[in-house]
């Protein structure tokens, strides 16, 4: 379709300030939250309600355009980086939180709707909606769903799919379908909905999520303790789990990540090797009880100094430290490549002695937070783009620091998602049978594979020729992908 | 419906899998009254692998078994040629205490798998009360049990996955980490897809402590309403029980509440479960009886899902249900989560025998039967619910279909199961939309 007459059409679905066509204005959505792929959208378009997305998609199903969903932008791994000639559908504006229903549990929201009034808007009943990546003030719920965002209390809470119950969502042929039981469990079928979280915009776009709320607990306690490096806290760690305590967050920062955040948000952390956050909630008994135990493992494993939070703004401020370390970085350094693997959390300590091995030989400072419970490293690779081949070599190190944790039996990605930067890592994790089974489903859901193509799968695989005469498929025309 | 062993003969099987692991089907192999042609046993996921892309080639029907305790569930099969047991997959592959995860083949039983695990004080969160059950066969019928309410269903605890594809494409998903958000989540689609998407060879499961004690804290209900409401007392409390459940018989009526943990957190909380409790009827101790389904062939089980908090109206409506038509049913049901089931007794034998004079004709509590289930599922969908039939009579079955409408999933649903099956050969007829 012509451009022109695509502006038009969209315009008449949206009115005018929903259509953004103006190059200029078109550059602020040319990348997510991870800045170093970006790419110009054809359109940006704004929807109000779900018919307005179903309009839009068909119309691009129609026509063959590739479109790209976008909630607040905030992602890490280039989920919402738009694609070539394609349209980016911004769901900013659907941000509202249409029921909350207490007595089952659930709140039903719009999925530009940020994470963290999902919480606000139950606390007064006693509620709160778990899954709490970093990003929660920011970040939207149907980003958070596309990603399944993980979050601090991860390993005892689950993650975004956890709490997922339900979903209207627009698959790519404009059509629309409810996946997922929403307040009613055991939906019969396929786990369409389980499928659909984590699947990174490439199967449709959710335009009503049932999110499950969590009644707060009784009792919360957290705790700082400080140690001499990542070995002795990691031993505490192991400690603590062997004891068959199932913390509510357990995080670890090593020495480079406390000194950045000590200077950007002054938590007053002390100044250490390592530090350990754990935190404990539940009935208070227990806590009592599991929380004595975790001091005494603390101090079995050497911890020169342990803090224990008083009171709710103690413990607001040593998450606050936790929480700002990637945006700390660029107090001690230009630039980062963040990383997000992980690995057994056995194999913890190897690794972590391998991935400063990797820095030192290649002269670049690698610093560490990561959640100690589940093994989901965040390496933060320190460079500075002025220096010519820094960049480079920031990946290249990042690079080897994935390829180790592989080797460890880990994952390439633990919450980010894989999107574009991870991609050319995926034949390293999986075969090429398990790609093309992952393509299997991918083509149930958009047989014309123009839900966010490009992501994900390297070198993907079109579904099947269509009849008719021959039209070059939109994927193929941005070079993406070849027809086999 | 007869079976076609079109060109295969048992010697084709047997050069895959040995001549001692590949069998004729007896009657008890049967599926809804239709009797499959083979067994046959892989032992490891290569032969599996074979056996599913010779059956691919031939056009076999092929329906996998584990344990076999829920092969009454779905439709009857449209065709049934070669039954695939994992028996002789059934193996622990790895268990890291340190990280607690399991990895696991799809054959082993779920009892052998927790005695294992025991020994590291550790446990896989999923209590589904069929025994014999395997790994395999809870995964692909997403079967549950009590302890769901805290830890989820099997959905909520797999964290890996590999599967043999109708082809013969063996092919793996997840990993063995807990956090992993790497490529599509294949592992849940598999959960509840009843082997009609590919056989599940093993799988990798998240694990949790085992509780060190346990108390159970009952109160007798006087009415349907105290046992919503008392349901409800608990759901929005602070405690963290393990079971909240429900036993509603002729002469037992209970709501038990199942605490487990650390002895001084399990006291306290039977404390708090006891003083929230005791508005609702009296304060008994220790555990139900079983209210488990009968097994008598005549007996119809069925499965309502509804929102938690319609526990009062699910009672209701399933005891008007019955008495109206001269019914008593037997109900229990994971109170805490939506999940009832009502088992439906069957009727009078003499009157059957009498009555029963063609093969189509219809006993009056068959009939019963029917009315019964068309108006709950009628109810229950309306109201973003299901009623799905667990077991039946394949008469029965024929008059009721087994998982109630799909709506707007069908045509998705068709999709998927065309991609990983175009053949069509994994347990033809048994799923959804007579996928």
């Amino acid at each position: 379709m012509e451009r022109g007459r695509l502006i038009r059409t969209m315009q008449a679905i949206l009115g005018p300030e929903g259509v953004i066509s103006e190059r200029e204005e078109l550059r602020s959505y040319e990348c997510d939250g991870l800045m170093n792929y970006r790419v110009i959208p054809e359109l940006v378009v704004l929807p109000e309600t779900a018919e307005q997305v179903q309009k839009i998609v068909r119309v691009c199903y129609d026509e063959g355009i590739p479109f790209v969903a976008r909630g607040s932008g905030t992602g890490l791994s280039g989920g919402a980086l738009p694609v070539e000639a394609g349209i980016l559908i911004v769901l900013s504006r659907m941000r509202r939180i249409l029921e909350v229903d207490i007595p089952n549990q659930r709140v039903v929201v719009e999925p530009g709707v940020i994470n963290m009034w999902v919480s606000n808007e139950v606390a007064d009943d006693g509620y709160y909606y778990a899954p709490d990546p970093a990003s929660q003030i920011v970040s939207s719920i149907g980003g958070n769903l596309a990603e399944n965002s993980g979050g601090v209390h991860c390993l005892k809470y689950g993650f975004t799919t956890n709490h997922v119950m339900g979903a209207e969502v627009v698959l790519p042929d404009g059509s629309m379908v409810n996946i997922g039981g929403g307040k009613a469990p055991d939906a019969p079928g396929y786990e369409l909905l389980g499928a659909f979280v984590g699947s990174e915009g490439t199967l449709g776009i959710a335009t009503k999520i049932t999110l499950r709320i969590v009644r707060k607990p009784e009792s919360v306690r957290t705790l700082l303790a400080a140690f001499k490096d990542t070995e002795e806290a990691g031993g505490a760690v192991s400690g603590i789990i062997g004891a068959g305590i199932v913390p509510a967050a357990i995080e670890m920062m090593d020495a480079l990540c406390i000194e950045a955040v000590e200077t950007a948000v002054h938590p007053g952390f002390p100044q250490v090797g390592a530090i350990l956050i754990v935190e404990l909630d539940g009935p208070a008994a227990e806590v009592e009880n599991q929380f004595e135990q975790t001091l005494k493992t603390c101090e079995e494993n050497n911890a020169s100094e342990i803090r224990v939070a008083e009171d709710d703004t103690e413990r607001a401020l040593f998450w606050k430290g936790r929480k700002a370390a990637f945006a700390a970085m660029g107090r001690i350094s230009n630039d980062y490549y963040v990383q997000d693997s992980v690995v057994p959390r056995t194999e913890l300590g190897t690794v972590l002695k391998k991935i400063s091995e990797i820095g030192e030989q290649h002269g670049m400072r690698v610093a560490n937070v990561f959640h100690a419970g589940d093994g989901n490293l965040h390496p933060l690779v320190l460079y500075d783009n002025n220096i010519p081949g820094e960049a480079e070599k920031a990946e290249e190190v990042a690079g080897e620091i994935v390829l180790t944790c592989l080797e460890h039996g880990g994952s390439l990605t633990g919450e980010h998602g894989i999107g574009v930067d991870k991609m050319k890592y995926m034949p390293k994790m999986f075969s090429e049978e398990d790609l093309n089974t992952f393509q299997l489903l991918r083509c149930a859901f958009d047989p014309h594979q123009i839900c966010n193509p490009g992501k994900i799968l390297p070198t993907p695989r079109l579904c099947g020729e269509r009849p008719g005469p021959f039209r070059m498929h939109p994927v193929q025309k941005a070079g993406l992908a070849e027809n086999f | 419906m007869e079976t076609r062993t079109k060109n295969v003969s048992l010697e084709d099987l047997q050069e895959i899998v040995g001549a001692e692991h590949a069998r004729e089907a007896t009657p008890d192999d049967a599926v809804d009254g239709i009797e499959p042609a083979f067994i046959a046993e892989p032992g490891s996921v290569e032969e599996a692998s074979e056996l599913l892309r010779f059956a691919s080639g031939e056009g076999l029907a092929v329906a996998p078994r584990g344990g076999g305790t829920k092969v009454s569930l779905g439709n009857p099969p449209r065709e049934l040629d070669l039954i695939l047991s994992t028996a002789r997959m059934n193996e622990v592959v790895e268990h890291v205490p340190g990280d607690q995860v399991v990895r696991v083949q799809a054959g082993m039983r779920l009892q052998d798998l927790q005695e294992r695990l025991a020994g590291s004080d550790q446990m896989l969160g999923i209590d589904p009360p069929e025994e014999g059950a395997t790994i395999g066969g809870i995964v692909a019928a997403n079967s549950t049990g009590p302890r769901r309410y805290r830890y989820g269903t099997i959905r909520d605890l797999i964290i890996g996955i590999r599967v043999v594809l109708a082809d013969g494409t063996v092919a793996k998903a997840g990993g063995k980490v807990v956090k992993n958000v790497a490529g599509y989540d294949l592992s849940k689609l598999f959960t509840g897809s009843l082997g009609t998407l590919g056989v599940i060879a093993e799988c990798n499961f998240r694990l949790h402590p085992r509780p060190e004690a346990a108390r159970t804290v009952a109160v007798e209900l006087e009415s349907t309403l105290a046992a919503g409401q008392a349901a409800q007392a608990i759901l929005h409390s602070q405690l963290v029980p393990s079971a909240v459940e429900l036993h509603w018989g002729e002469e037992t009526r209970l709501l038990t509440v199942l605490i487990e943990g650390i002895p001084p957190a399990v006291e306290a909380q039977a404390e708090t479960a006891s003083y929230l409790l005791r508005g609702f009827g009296e304060l008994m101790d220790g555990e139900a009886g079983s209210l488990a389904p009968s097994g008598a062939g005549d007996e119809v089980a069925i499965k309502i899902s509804a929102p938690p908090a319609e526990l009062t109206g699910i009672l209701d409506s399933t005891l008007g249900a019955c008495s109206r038509r001269g019914l008593t049913p037997r109900i229990t049901g994971h109170a805490g989560v939506g999940v009832t089931y009502v088992a439906l007794p069957g009727g009078d034998e003499e009157v059957a025998a009498t009555e029963d004079e063609g093969t189509n004709a219809t006993t009056p509590s068959e009939e019963a039967q029917v009315q019964v289930v068309e108006e709950l599922r009628e109810i229950w969908s309306r109201r973003g619910g299901s009623v799905v039939v667990r077991e039946a009579s394949p008469s029965f079955k024929k008059r009721v279909e087994v998982w109630g409408p799909l709506g707007s999933r069908l045509e998705l649903s068709r999709r998927v199961k065309e991609k990983f099956d175009p053949r069509g050969i994994l347990n033809p007829g048994r799923f959804v939309g007579g996928i």
